[in-house]
């Protein structure tokens, strides 16, 4: 499976660093080498969950208790996760830092994933959620960091789009 | 029997736990108990007070959580019933207030309310320990056992599809949020 070891250790080794204790994830395909890497970390509680919008949930939790956290996600699942975003993380200031794998984008073959593709950064800028790219090695550890900063500053939930460039080798 | 009935019967027990509700009328009447600083009340987002009760209970082992649910919010969310009991943290307490109806929005019908068994769908999920109750006294047993007790329990309690004449309280949402948040992290100060 050509998903990118090394740019997974990037990504979970800058979240580390970010002292984000607790992922929740539904798994897909560019996200398995993340998963598993939370599932390996004793330092990491990893909650695999039936649907992305509980994720939402359990970063308010752990935000409450006082510990960071990320949500893994495809942009489907951010698709499916709106009304938690809106009604709860948009209405209560609750900070999220979500890693989207960007599908449906350049490059894309299955077509089932284009559709979301469309519509991924026009629905993040109508909710007014900041976003960016994870797209080369070398700026993830500072933009994940940024994106976590901002997130815990302004209060609200904050995207990263994984792209195909960083997450897909062949 | 009335859900506020049941809240009276073990608020004096909440004092130590932190407590996630669900919106209107569970939320309403809590509060109209008297309010603390350990409740927090997730006035919409139907379906992600469970979510937000196993998020705090994962993040602190050694705290009790109790969630009040209710009927309409687990149906928008019954995966949470299959993440939960796949964590199955000792330290949270869900209740479901099951009124079969969706009363904040008028009082439609819920699927309890032909048939749906919350507390067979709980079990087969995989929580290990679940029951229904339909009185006080037996409510009452069941959170003391519960938070007592080092299992994930979720307690299905049979009310009364009634509720107070309103929903909204004094306390801002986003005032709840902060002062919630602040409760917790001065327990980890002391």
């Amino acid at each position: 499976m050509p998903v990118s070891l090394a740019s997974s250790k990037v990504i979970f080794n800058a979240l580390k660093q970010c002292d984000v204790r607790l992922l929740s994830a539904l798994p897909e395909t560019w996200l398995v080498h993340l998963i598993r890497m939370a599932d390996d970390d004793p330092e990491t509680i990893l909650v695999r969950l039936a649907k992305e919008e509980e994720g939402v949930g359990i970063s308010a939790g752990a935000h409450f208790a006082g510990v960071k956290s990320a949500m893994l996600m495809q942009n489907h699942g951010f698709l499916g996760s709106i009304n938690g975003i809106v009604s709860f993380a948009h209405l209560y200031k609750i900070p999220l830092l979500m890693l989207i794998s960007y599908r449906g984008s350049f490059g894309e073959r299955d077509p089932w994933q284009t559709q979301g593709g469309n519509v991924t950064e026009a629905l993040l800028r109508a909710m007014c959620i900041p976003y960016s790219f994870l797209d080369e090695v070398e700026s993830v550890e500072k933009r994940i960091r940024q994106a976590q900063t901002l997130a815990e500053s302004s209060l609200q939930p904050v995207a990263l789009l994984l792209t195909r460039d960083l997450m897909w080798e062949e | 029997m009335l859900r506020l009935e049941y809240l009276r019967a073990v608020y004096s027990g909440l004092e130590k736990c932190l407590v996630v509700t669900i919106m209107g009328a569970t939320a309403a009447e809590l509060h109209s108990l008297g309010h603390r600083p350990n409740f927090f009340y997730l006035q919409h987002a139907m379906g992600l007070a469970s979510s937000t009760g196993l998020g705090l209970a994962l993040s602190l082992p050694n705290q009790k959580i109790v969630v009040f649910d209710g009927d309409g919010s687990l149906l928008m969310n019954l995966g949470s019933l299959s993440t939960m009991a796949r964590y199955r943290p000792r330290n949270l307490v869900h209740v479901v207030f099951d009124n079969e109806s969706l009363l904040s929005v008028g009082g439609f019908p819920t699927a309890t309310s032909t048939g749906t068994d919350l507390e067979g769908i709980a079990r087969a999920a995989g929580i290990p320990a679940v029951l229904t109750v339909r009185t006080v006294e037996d409510f009452s047993s069941a959170v003391k056992n519960a938070l007592d007790g080092s299992q994930l329990t979720t307690i299905v309690a049979k009310v009364e599809p009634t509720g107070p004449a309103g929903y909204v309280t004094d306390l801002s949402l986003v005032e709840n949020r902060f002062q919630f948040r602040r409760y917790i992290q001065s327990l980890k100060r002391s």
